[in-house]
């Protein structure tokens, strides 16, 4: 099994033994909400084809390289010596677009207990949203 | 840190958000069971929230008004680089420096005040243009830099420790301005802190740059 760590968590996923994070098309969409369509690999209104002639690169049948994808989008990722765990990034251009945008970016964090604590429970409310750290 | 401002509003509609940049197993828990903050005090052990809102040092802060707006982006909290003029013989820093640091505190919090209680004519937030211009934003070598800060923190956890570390190296590589990034990387004294020769290095070698960048905010010391 392999690790991928996402903007929506940690998943488990049972990526194929090529270079690169090949994935079921299923696992990918829902361990970082990309699906792959005719047009390519999705997100919303976005489509990114495979650019032409290196499709089976990217994506074969219901399989698809993640990794291939990630590189393409210019999106950040790293992983470990034995590829067995993954971490693909959000791009900083959709994050600066994001802060730009002057609404605050949602998140979900635990307190102590391990409750999650999100900022949109919070709506309504002025918030002042502070960092600190114990070192 | 916060709740003496928190308790005089309770009665508004406000609430604050503290947030630890604490990968460590429990580092955060014997401070925040002391201050038994009455609002939410959350543990961000991969600082996703220095990612989200580009945040680079502790403390820093952001205000969001009652729609989910950014009123103010995130800057430093008030904090004033005293530590800078710490004598090491006396392990004391300079009166007039403390003074400025109490000052600025003050300021900031005074002014969170304002905020809470009489909103944009507090004088306090920006506009929408200010508010961008003061906005830092990521490039891709930070964006890249948090994927290897999230890596290396999981392997970490897997008790992969050099491997964790080369990949927490290559994030304060790619981040050098981040302090959040480099200091949970670095050892920590029996105090807990990251403040050893490397880091006072570190800190010397900014020269006239600033470690807690001066608040743009009205009577706010420099």
């Amino acid at each position: 099994m392999t690790t991928l760590l996402s903007e929506r968590g940690e998943f488990s996923v049972s990526a194929g033994p090529e270079e690169g994070l090949w994935l079921d098309a299923d696992e990918a969409a829902a361990a970082t909400g990309w699906s792959l369509q005719p047009d390519g690999l999705c997100r919303g209104d976005v489509c990114v084809p495979a650019p032409r002639g290196r499709e089976t690169e990217f994506s074969t049948g219901d399989k698809v390289n993640l990794a291939a994808f990630w590189e393409h989008l210019g999106m950040p990722a790293a992983h470990s010596r034995d590829g067995d765990i993954w971490a693909l990034g959000e791009g900083a251009d959709n994050r600066a677009a994001s802060l730009r945008s002057l609404q605050a970016p949602d998140f979900s964090l635990p307190d102590l207990d391990g409750t999650a604590h999100s900022l949109s429970d919070h709506r309504g409310k002025k918030v002042l949203l502070a960092t600190w750290a114990s070192w | 840190m916060w709740q003496d401002l928190y308790n005089g509003l309770q009665e508004q509609d406000f609430i604050i958000i503290a947030v630890a940049m604490d990968s460590r197993e429990d580092a955060a828990r014997p401070w925040i069971e002391a201050a038994a903050p009455s609002y939410p005090a959350l543990i961000d052990r991969d600082h996703s929230l220095a990612e989200l809102y580009n945040m680079v040092n502790v403390p820093q802060a952001v205000w969001i008004d009652e729609t989910g707006r950014i009123v103010r982006p995130a800057e430093n909290a008030g904090a004033f680089e005293a530590f800078r003029s710490l004598d090491f013989d006396t392990m004391t820093v300079p009166e007039d420096k403390a003074a400025t640091a109490a000052s600025a505190k003050a300021t900031y919090v005074n002014a969170v005040r304002d905020w809470v209680l009489s909103g944009a004519d507090s004088g306090h937030t920006f506009d929408d243009g200010q508010a961008r211009a003061h906005t830092s934003v990521p490039n891709a070598d930070i964006a890249q830099a948090h994927c290897h800060f999230r890596l290396g923190q999981y392997l970490l956890r897997q008790e992969r420790a050099e491997e964790g570390q080369e990949h927490l190296a290559e994030a304060s590589r790619l981040h050098p301005a981040s302090w959040n990034i480099w200091r949970q990387a670095a050892a920590v004294n029996d105090m807990g802190l990251a403040a050893g020769p490397e880091f006072w290095e570190r800190v010397n070698a900014l020269g006239d740059d600033y470690y807690y960048p001066p608040v743009d905010m009205a009577g706010m010391p420099k």
